[in-house]
């Protein structure tokens, strides 16, 4: 094979591969469950397909969005959903809570053992100490949160787990009474006879007829799952006001009020009734007129469901996440054997990964109506494509793959952060009133966010000339300008971004609460990534380190980094204290310890450092 | 002599020192970030920036720890200047750099200013309410009204600084001296009886009520709780020793000398020429939840000439810029029937912007300068091996 070709071969196949992910999902079975996942709803201030509500959960309950149940079958999230939604009896078999912490398996008379793959446990198995549960998450709301045990954490975590589950079940269906949809059908066709009935005049006989007692005891159900239901899927009168959305509850006491039951609540209940019958047809055709109802009436909210149920199953971030590993790999093998071939390969995939990764960045942005950073999962999202970005020039100047390197650690390790950002809820959220500014958030979260890219990226390009240059002999007299180059330009970049960044910030800061500066902590972050970067050209003018000391500094610069992103958000006080996380403590400290380590290594005597060992010493 | 002159001199100018001082100053930073869990973000400011050494106190003696803004801010400035005026000669190159340099040594001026000058008050208002001054945050104030005059009030205010002193004060509206005896920065108030602390008071509600000083708290959901005991002497039958506090509410009545008086410890007040009727509070949430949307408060400013009698909305990013005052939406409470407005004086709010604006033009030439020569040798020594 030529060697020309091959690169082109690889890139065409990455390509086909990519697009085989990008495709609609297919229903598993006979229902429509994919037409039913992208049915809106309204949550948390948003409307979103159920799609997401059945994903959000599945992350923030048990950390991933597959469900296996009992038998071995494996259910998509709408699925699951559906089940949750009208067979509560069943879900709760499936073992969808993630319970890792001993003491709290100890709680509910629980091993390892008893859950699948160690760690997943169902909701029946839950059943029996929820009250148990409850007291003890008691016990730790009088804790603050950031000083709570990681045993009280994880009480906390699963009483909020178990309540969205709980939430779930009872917002289509009453999930503690087992024929709750067939009382719905005879309220449906008892409700104009029973309405006469107990109407002031018409009340003539005192006992009411049998069609008024169950009016009267829908109507406390109904209450009760109105105050209880997680999902608002009752479409608004008014398509363009999203506070007209009510919850089933809600929709069937107000038909007790008016006579009238809207139709979108007959819908729901006629699915509930087909799932739990076993009728695919009249499942699919009661979501099928249920949806043709909805384009015509919110053609523009539809469109966006569409979009967002489709990218929650093409999950365009965890594609790319792995095409950055092999990027990586390859950019490394590219150093020892066939660099121009191998480098090609490598730059093709991380141009892939750019590429997914903007088209899932914009994706975010159409259905947020927002600037690409409103909180820190899309900040770890828009730090690694900045860095890849970035990384793109380099290689396109410099085709040494150390920019291919540089983009699948960087591109990688962001996206795994993300990620795991991603298990605290949705992650289109609204965005509180002080942030609520997209101007502001376009200029001055987006600049800071790149000064973040570039520090970081200098920072591992630092960190790639001490490791090749110790460990390995491929770091040559070129190699080792060329890096050097690279990161004094990047760090000119990051100094230009942060310092900018962080004085738009002031900017905001003298708009909104009346002082340019006033200290805050996350203000306090930025300025140090702009003073250590000053501190670090600075030191270079003047002579004060040569390349070592250089790539020494700014690896230091990563630290400053991270304490500024996430450090801050730790100590939860501030005005930006936002995005608070107690979790990632430890990693933080051992980024830090990692980063300490490297700088110790680039001290080490020239001697020592193998690319150094050859005949032509450098200084 | 001279050799000492020229090390002074190459002390001030050289990049070592800058380093050093960047490499101190951001310790200070980090410092003082990690202290704001203990102290709050005004204890931090001065114990940290405003000032030239930071004293912390260990095992109850008060220690130098490491020196304060002033002190690091103040020799970056001087070693700026020095650095400009000994060894920088001024070339069309070096001007990104030169601007750059000059924007920072504006924003350290600014903010030195900022610190001395600026000065922040809150505005209560109820829907409906209408007041013509704002409250001070921090500063408090013994009032002494003369109130014997149906129609006007003659009103004497003596700051805490001075109570904090325990200074006698002698006004010429006033027939008694004020003496404070006691002044308590936070403080509990409680019943008088046989197990409470001692009361210096000898009149009105001190004589059932005493107040027992606190260590100061500088938590966001805690309030300090001033006191003081103010002695009003007089060459004959003295009013007596009061206990005030801003936790007693209403003020406290006496007559002297054929006179009724009002005296109350309350915050600091500035007064505005013109007036603000709060007409309505909003505070909307997004559908469904309980997550802020936005606060608004549409206000009715008036002045006593008439000139200005309109109705404007302050909301949040969206301050109202008035007579040298600025009014930002911070808070609200009672049910969201009362509105919070924080009132800034800022004389030198100006000052920042042009800075940043320099430093960003500067950085912005200063580099681009390097990326157009880079791109320019790259440009040269890829076309080589083209060729070839």
């Amino acid at each position: 094979m030529k060697p020309s070709l091959f690169p082109a071969l690889v890139a065409l196949g990455a390509v086909v591969a990519v697009a085989l992910t990008l495709q609609a999902p297919r229903n598993p079975g006979d229902y429509d469950v994919v037409a039913f996942s992208r049915l809106p709803t309204l949550v948390n201030g948003r409307l979103k397909p159920l799609d997401t509500v059945a994903r959000t959960t599945l992350l923030l309950t048990q950390g991933r969005q597959r469900v296996t149940t009992p038998g071995g079958t494996t259910l998509t999230p709408g699925e699951w959903l559906l089940d949750v939604l009208y067979r509560p009896k069943v879900a709760d078999t499936y073992p969808t809570f993630e319970i890792v912490h001993p003491e709290v398996l100890a709680l509910f008379n629980l091993a390892t053992t008893d859950g699948a793959g160690g760690k997943r446990f169902s909701a029946q198995q839950l059943a029996g100490h929820l009250g148990e549960l409850e007291r003890q998450a008691k016990l730790a709301d009088g804790t603050e949160s950031a000083l709570r045990t990681p045993f009280q954490r994880a009480v906390v975590q699963l009483r909020e787990s178990v309540i969205l589950y709980q939430r779930l079940q009872h917002s289509l269906n009453d999930a503690s009474s087992t024929d709750f949809l067939d009382r719905l059908a005879r309220f449906e066709q008892a409700l104009p006879a029973g309405l006469a009935a107990t109407a002031p005049r018409g009340g003539a006989n005192p006992h009411g007829s049998e069609d008024a007692k169950l009016l009267l005891e829908m109507s406390t159900v109904f209450s009760s799952l109105d105050s209880f239901a997680y999902l608002r899927t009752i479409p608004s009168e008014k398509p363009d006001d999203p506070t007209g959305w009510k919850t089933a509850g809600g929709a069937w006491a107000d038909s007790l009020a008016q006579g009238r039951i809207a139709p979108a609540a007959l819908t729901f209940a006629a699915i509930g009734r087909a799932w739990q019958l076993h009728q695919p047809e009249a499942f699919n055709q009661a979501v099928r007129s249920f949806r043709a109802s909805l384009d015509a009436a919110m053609p523009a909210v539809m469109a966006k469901c569409d979009l967002e149920a489709r990218f929650n199953s093409a999950q365009p971030f965890s594609t790319s996440a792995s095409l950055y590993v092999l990027a990586f790999l390859v950019a490394v093998i590219s150093w020892l054997k066939w660099p121009r071939a191998l480098g090609q390969v490598a730059f093709v995939f991380v141009s892939i990964a750019f590429f997914l990764s903007t088209a899932g960045i914009v994706t975010r942005m159409w259905l947020e109506a927002r600037p690409p950073v409103t909180n820190l999962y899309s900040s770890a999202l828009f730090v690694g494509w900045g860095a890849v970005a970035l990384c793109l020039v380099l290689e396109y100047f410099f085709r040494n793959a150390i920019g291919s390197v540089a983009a699948g650690l960087v591109g990688f390790a962001t996206l795994l952060i993300a990620h795991h950002l991603s298990l605290g809820g949705d992650t289109l959220e609204m965005m509180r009133a002080v942030l609520d500014s997209n101007f502001w958030l376009a200029t001055h979260v987006v600049t800071v966010t790149i000064g973040y890219s570039a520090t970081f990226l200098a920072g591992f390009l630092a960190l790639i000339y001490v490791l090749r240059g110790v460990f390995t002999r491929s770091l040559d007299n070129a190699t080792a300008d060329a890096l050097t180059r690279m990161v004094y330009g990047i760090v000119c970049f990051a100094t230009l971004f942060s310092f900018v960044g962080t004085v738009l910030g002031g900017i905001w800061a003298d708009q909104s609460w009346g002082r340019f500066w006033g200290w805050d902590p996350k203000e306090n972050g930025a300025l140090l990534i702009v003073m250590w970067n000053a501190v670090i050209l600075h030191c270079r003018w003047g002579g004060l380190v040569k390349q070592r000391g250089l790539m020494a500094l700014t690896i230091f610069g990563n630290t400053v980094t991270a304490w500024s992103w996430f450090g801050v958000n730790m100590l939860g006080v501030g005005l930006h204290s936002y995005g608070f996380m107690d979790s990632a403590f430890w990693w933080l400290i051992a980024f830090v310890a990692s980063q300490l380590a490297v700088i110790a290594i680039a001290g080490l005597p020239l001697e020592v450092w193998r690319s150094f060992q050859a005949p032509a010493a450098r200084t | 002599m001279k050799t000492l002159l020229r090390d002074l001199r190459d002390f001030f100018v050289s990049l070592k020192l800058t380093v050093a001082l960047l490499v101190f100053g951001m310790l200070l930073v980090f410092a003082a970030t990690l202290d704001q869990t203990n102290l709050g973000i005004w204890g931090i400011q001065q114990k940290w920036f405003r000032t030239f050494i930071v004293w912390q106190e260990v095992r109850g003696i008060s220690l130098p720890i490491f020196p304060g803004g002033y002190f690091i801010g103040g020799l970056l400035l001087l070693n700026l200047l020095a650095a400009h005026i000994a060894r920088f000669t001024f070339t069309g190159r070096k001007a990104g750099i030169f601007l750059t340099h000059l924007g920072l040594i504006l924003l350290l001026i600014g903010e030195l200013l900022s610190g001395l000058w600026q000065e922040d008050f809150h505005l209560r208002l109820n829907e409906g309410d209408t007041k013509n001054y704002a409250e001070s945050y921090r500063d408090n104030e013994v009032a002494l009204t003369d109130i014997t005059d149906a129609t006007f009030d003659h009103v004497v205010t003596i700051p805490d600084a001075l109570l904090e002193r325990h200074a006698s004060v002698q006004h010429p509206k006033l027939p008694f001296r004020v003496v404070a005896k006691a002044y308590y920065p936070n403080s509990l108030l409680q019943m008088r009886g046989p197990a409470s602390p001692p009361s210096l008071a000898t009149t009105g509600l001190g004589l059932e009520v005493v107040a027992a000083p606190q260590p100061m708290t500088y938590k966001p959901n805690e309030a300090n709780l001033p006191s003081t005991y103010v002695e009003l002497v007089a060459p004959d039958a003295s009013p007596g020793t009061f206990l005030l506090s801003t936790g007693l509410v209403a003020p406290q009545r006496f007559d002297y000398g054929g006179r009724s008086w009002k005296i109350t410890l309350r915050p600091k007040r500035i007064y505005e020429p013109f007036s603000l009727t709060l007409v309505k509070f909003s505070h909307d949430r997004y559908a469904g939840t309980a997550i802020p949307k936005n606060f608004s408060s549409r206000i009715k400013l008036t002045t006593p000439d008439g000139r200005d009698d309109r109705e404007v909305l302050v909301s949040m990013n969206n301050p109202l810029r008035y007579a040298g005052l600025t009014f930002y939406q911070a808070g609200f409470e009672n049910n969201d029937r009362t509105s919070i407005l924080q009132v800034v004086r800022n004389p030198s709010w100006l000052l920042p912007y042009v800075a940043c604006a320099m430093m960003n033009v500067g950085l912005v030439a200063q580099f681009g300068l390097h990326l157009v020569a880079f791109v320019q040798k790259r440009r040269a020594k890829l076309s080589v091996p083209a060729v070839a």
